[in-house]
């Protein structure tokens, strides 16, 4: 499943051959020998534009001419050659005073690069194509969701109870198991309260939460305030649920299931 | 001699089997009808091989990019990170509507006809009571499900900018949830739909200024009847699930809008 994304593998290709490239360039320089020095000037040509290249030929026939030892020469005129800028010329050759090969007032110093001083908005992101890797799993949790409910609805059957008597109330009568927690509150409170109010409000507050949560982290441990909070509702809502399922009896009284048995229908 | 010929045709026969055949199968994948359905990228087509460009095509190139982008983060497609909590919801839903469909052939929402529907759907239709399961079970588990999902969002903070309304949307769609679950309940017309139902809407009568037109509303009346059935059966199999329909559309769109799910952490 692992898939390195295209870009990487690009970059990664380019920088391996950019190393081999330099390696052997490495390896000619260090032969010393004036032969070498063309070979690695011709895979350099490629990158290196074609004035450059004249003013780099230039400085070296200079240099050649001149009275410095000729391998210490021939070493020096590629890093100059590669680097962009020529500064030897403007010393040895015939050239006027102040100036490049070419007549030129001007060098070039350094490039800087995008990212080194300006913010790049745009961060290439590590991502992974839908299909297969996505689509895969999603298939194989539809599969184990069918499967798991038509082998459960093989073995358990959903219930069906007599037909809709008004006349005879069940004693205990529950609502769904989702609204047993809203059940239990009638216990405490008034109907208005438990059947309206703390409902409303519980949903007007869930429905506000990013508005009311202006914490801008997603990490948990700059978030303990909201995880405890939805932790201690949820957890309390959860077990209003199993009380009002499990712990109510007759008249909707507080027993234990296992003394008095199970008073709940799915 | 003759074993020795024998032997010499059997293994032709064989060969010329498994040349017939996977001629067969290149004359349909290069046929004009096999090529007009799957579009190009399709895994099904002829020549498909797995490239890059091809993983692509899977999705561009199909209904998958209705829900889906071509590549998504990877810490998305991590089971650990959302455990499939909304997928799974998505899923259960088609399921529920599927065995819905299957049971709407043979119910009838009257007080008269319902319940008799029901235990005929058990007793003598085929798969009647296996397909019935299945919506039952698979409804609570939507319900569990949509909440797990919640509290999932919830836990990755992933409700923060820019998804707040993604997350109004899915309350709004829990509610529905838990609607469309409620209004189901009351179809059976058994003993237990009817008195967990007159529980339920009990308590929504005491809504302030106007509970006792809330419930006139809901119930179609003054009590739970043939006209609350009926009501809440168009509720149930056409009106909410439209509704969620819409905003499911919504909630899945601005997941992709609001640069796919959230994190990592």
């Amino acid at each position: 499943m692992v898939e390195i994304p295209e870009h990487l593998r690009k970059r990664a290709e380019e920088a391996r051959a950019k190393a081999a490239a330099k390696a052997a360039a490495e390896a000619g320089g260090t032969a010393g020998a004036g032969a070498e020095m063309t070979d690695a000037q011709k895979s350099a040509a490629a990158k290196i534009p074609p004035h450059l290249l004249e003013r780099s030929k230039a400085a070296k026939a200079a240099a050649a001419s001149g009275t410095d030892a000729a391998p210490q020469a021939a070493s020096a005129a590629p890093a100059a050659s590669t680097s962009g800028a020529s500064a030897t010329p403007a010393t040895v050759g015939s050239a006027p005073v102040a100036t490049g090969p070419g007549g030129h007032t001007q060098r070039l110093l350094t490039v800087v690069k995008s990212g080194s001083i300006q913010d790049v908005k745009s961060v290439p992101q590590d991502k992974v194509h839908v299909w297969p890797h996505l689509l895969v799993v999603e298939f194989a949790a539809a599969l184990f969701v069918t499967a798991f409910t038509t082998i459960f609805s093989i073995f358990v059957n959903a219930p069906l109870l007599e037909l809709a008597n008004f006349n005879e109330t069940p004693n205990p009568s529950k609502a769904p198991w989702y609204f047993l927690g809203l059940q239990e509150l009638l216990t405490m409170f008034h109907p208005m309260v438990a059947g309206v109010t703390i409902p409303g409000i519980g949903i007007f507050l869930l429905i506000l939460a990013p508005y009311i949560d202006k914490n801008p982290s997603n990490k948990p441990e700059d978030r303990k305030f909201a995880i405890s909070l939805m932790t201690v509702h949820l957890m309390f809502w959860a077990v209003l649920v199993m009380i009002g399922s499990f712990f109510r009896g007759p008249g909707f009284n507080f027993v234990f299931p296992w003394e008095a048995g199970l008073f709940f229908e799915l | 001699m003759a074993i020795d010929t024998d032997d010499e045709i059997k293994a032709p026969v064989k060969v010329r089997i498994s040349e017939k055949l996977s001629k067969l199968g290149n004359d349909v994948q290069g046929s004009q009808a096999w090529s007009s359905i799957f579009r190009p990228g399709s895994i099904f087509r002829k020549g498909y091989t797995d490239s890059p460009r091809n993983r692509s095509y899977v999705i561009m190139n199909s209904v998958m990019y209705h829900l889906h982008p071509v590549k998504v983060k990877r810490h998305a497609v991590k089971v650990s990170y959302t455990l499939c909590l909304g997928g799974l919801t998505f899923f259960l839903f088609i399921l529920l509507t599927i065995t819905g469909i299957f049971l709407m052939f043979f119910y009838r929402p009257t007080a008269a006809a319902a319940w008799d529907d029901i235990y005929n759907l058990q007793a003598s239709v085929t798969f009647g009571l296996l397909v019935r399961n299945m919506h039952r079970w698979a409804a609570h588990l939507m319900v569990l499900t949509v909440f797990l999902h919640m509290a999932r969002v919830f836990y990755h903070g992933a409700y923060k900018p820019p998804r707040e309304f993604n997350w109004v949307i899915g309350v709004i769609l829990l509610t529905l949830t838990l609607l469309l679950s409620f209004t189901g309940y009351l179809l059976p017309w058994d003993q237990l739909a009817l008195w967990a139902v007159t529980v339920g809407t009990n308590m929504m009568g005491y809504t302030p200024v106007l509970g006792d037109q809330v419930r006139f509303v809901l119930l179609g009346g003054f009590d739970i009847g043939t006209d609350t059935l009926l009501r809440w059966y168009v509720l149930h199999v056409l009106m909410l699930p439209f509704v969620a329909v819409i905003f499911m559309a919504i909630h899945f769109w601005r997941v992709r809008k609001d640069g796919g799910i959230s994190g990592p952490l």
